[in-house]
């Protein structure tokens, strides 16, 4: 079996897997479950966006959450005075993609460096969190919506089938929405990397310099990327502030940015699928761990109710023990038992053509 | 003329390496540079490649001035740069590093590289490798060969021979001439290699201090006062 077909075989196997799911999950899961999954569906999304930049495009951005929270908002802000949820979503989109662009415009065509692009991102985060966080009072509006401040904008409308303002998507809608998105966008961006712009944008994280010098323009397809990440995360956050009917300045802030890229560690760089199982598993142990109250005195008992200590013993863990991820040292272990199984049977057939001569 | 270099300086930093090169190649030329170690021969490639911003004289590729365009955009019009080291893609395979070479038509990649391999018989059963997996003489066909992908009119080679077995540096001078015989190649080869130079190329530059300083035929490096003298190597 060649490394194609597996190939192959593993994008079927996602795509079975995710229609199932898609389709049987509101028969049988509880109200309360499909909505719990729906987050992890919305936030799936928003690993695959730094999945993209990061794991292929070689870009590594703290400020995802920057993209996420302004789709948040704009959908917010639009949706109060427009009350038709269409344009809403698109400028959650295109906002976010535009902030990006000028972003990335400045950081590739600066010629700053990994490190540095790292810190303004992460800066550009911190600098929206502060402002966003400051407009408590009436005073700041966009129209008619309220900023909130700290508040944050509670009773965000939902959004709706087009042009039919009064046919809103319910929870079970939100739930077939936000998975069939993420199976769309898993399987786009499969396309996209699968192509000429793909397998450029790979080769310049290879080797930046030598792209360059074959003829790549490398600042205007890591543009092209980071706009493209950029726009990815603004849709989820428009998906979030959906779900909540509720966003607020704590979107944009640090643990939210951190664990963005916990998830992408965990399931592994340079995969699109780890990423997607790193968020979902991730969340759905944060949601346990907190729901664990502490019940006895006994010491296991109380570090169990303590998530964060949990999370992070677990990305250390992954950095020094999984460096490479879940997914692809998954993958590496199931290639080591294939071939375990053809040197059994390689060993198994020389005697007998030993015999023959 | 396919290159037309006048008073050529640049440097790292404020460090200056050249300090006014002139020279000229023309079509279908093979030209040699040889030069004692730190004169400044990788040095000039990377500026006629403009990976170092030239900070005062001229540069004229087939007419077109060039002197301050970007190395993406040299590499567009025609110029191929080979540099010391290699620098394949060692994390995609042999196949796409030679994907990746093919920046001019986007549709036939299959049909150039089909093409250039024909001269690369040895990278045919290696295309599923990935490239780090090669040994150092595949690794410069690999990167010689991707080269030629993006149809270079003018090629510039740094040490091809740096640690190769003899067998591939011959390998290599055959397909330099075919190139040359088939599609007109032009190529600027920086080399410490005597016998290496002297197989491929017409007119050798002898750079000293940052300045061309003098011109010899390949027959001349058979002289070894004249090659202790100019280039620093005993032999």
């Amino acid at each position: 079996m060649n490394a194609r077909t597996l190939n192959f075989l593993g994008m079927g196997l996602v795509g079975v897997i995710g229609v199932a799911f898609l389709i049987l999950t509101p028969r049988f899961a509880e109200l309360d479950a499909v909505l719990e999954l729906t987050i992890y569906m919305i936030m799936a999304i928003l690993a695959l966006s730094l999945a993209l930049i990061w794991g292929y495009g070689g870009i590594l951005c703290f400020g995802q959450s920057a993209f996420f929270g302004l789709g948040a908002y704009t959908y917010a802000i639009a949706m109060f005075n427009i009350g038709e949820s269409t344009v809403p979503l698109l400028l959650a989109i295109a906002l976010p993609a535009a902030f990006a662009a000028l972003l990335g415009y400045f950081v590739f065509y600066g010629r700053i460096s990994d490190v540095y692009l790292g810190v303004i991102t992460l800066t550009v985060t911190l600098i929206l969190f502060n402002s966003v966080n400051s407009t408590a009072g009436p005073e700041f509006h966009i129209g008619v919506a309220r900023l909130g401040g700290f508040n944050g904008i509670p009773g965000i409308p939902p959004l709706n089938y087009p042009g039919n303002r009064t046919a809103v998507i319910d929870l079970e809608g939100m739930f077939y929405l936000s998975t069939a998105a993420l199976l769309a966008i898993y399987f786009g961006l499969r396309l996209l990397l699968a192509s000429r712009f793909g397998r450029i944008i790979v080769g310049i994280r290879e080797n930046e310099r030598r792209a360059e010098l074959l003829g790549y323009d490398p600042r205007a397809y890591k543009l092209a990327i980071f706009t493209i990440g950029g726009a990815l995360a603004g849709f989820a956050g428009c998906l979030f502030a959906n779900w909540g009917n509720f966003v607020s300045p704590t979107i944009f802030g640090l643990a939210q940015s951190a664990q963005i890229i916990i998830w992408v560690i965990v399931g592994g760089r340079g995969t699109l699928i780890g990423p997607i199982v790193g968020c979902i598993g991730i969340q759905w142990l944060t949601t346990a761990l907190g729901a664990n109250q502490p019940s006895g005195s006994d010491w296991w008992t109380r570090l169990l109710a303590n998530a964060p200590l949990v999370l992070g013993i677990i990305l250390v863990a992954f950095v020094l023990l999984v460096p490479k991820g879940l997914v692809p040292t998954l993958g590496d272990f199931g290639q080591w038992l294939l071939r375990a199984r053809t040197r059994r049977t390689t060993s198994a057939l020389e005697p007998k053509q030993a015999e023959e001569r | 003329m396919m290159l037309d270099v006048q008073g050529l300086r640049t440097g790292y930093g404020r460090i200056p390496i050249l300090n006014g090169v002139s020279f000229t190649v023309k079509v279908g030329e093979f030209i040699g540079i040889l030069g004692h170690n730190g004169m400044g021969k990788t040095t000039l490639l990377k500026a006629l490649m403009g990976y170092l911003p030239a900070t005062g004289g001229l540069v004229r590729f087939d007419g077109d001035d060039v002197t301050a365009a970007e190395p993406y955009q040299r590499a567009r019009l025609g110029l191929g740069y080979v540099p010391q080291g290699r620098e394949i893609f060692s994390g995609l395979t042999v196949y796409d590093n030679l994907r990746m070479g093919c920046t001019k038509q986007a549709g036939s990649e299959r049909d150039t590289i089909a093409e250039v391999l024909e001269e690369f018989p040895r990278l045919k059963p290696l295309l599923d490798r990935s490239g780090g997996a090669l040994s150092g003489g595949e690794q410069q066909l690999l990167a010689l060969a991707r080269c030629l992908c993006g149809k270079p009119r003018l090629v510039l080679l740094d040490e091809p021979t740096e640690g190769i077995q003899p067998s591939i540096i011959d390998e290599i001078v055959e397909i330099l001439l075919q190139q040359r015989n088939k599609s007109g190649l032009t190529m600027i080869l920086v080399e410490q290699n005597l016998d290496f130079i002297a197989a491929l190329s017409k007119r050798i530059l002898i750079i000293q201090k940052g300045t061309i300083t003098r011109e010899v035929r390949p027959d001349d490096l058979g002289d070894p006062s004249l090659v202790g003298e100019f280039i620093g190597i005993t032999t």
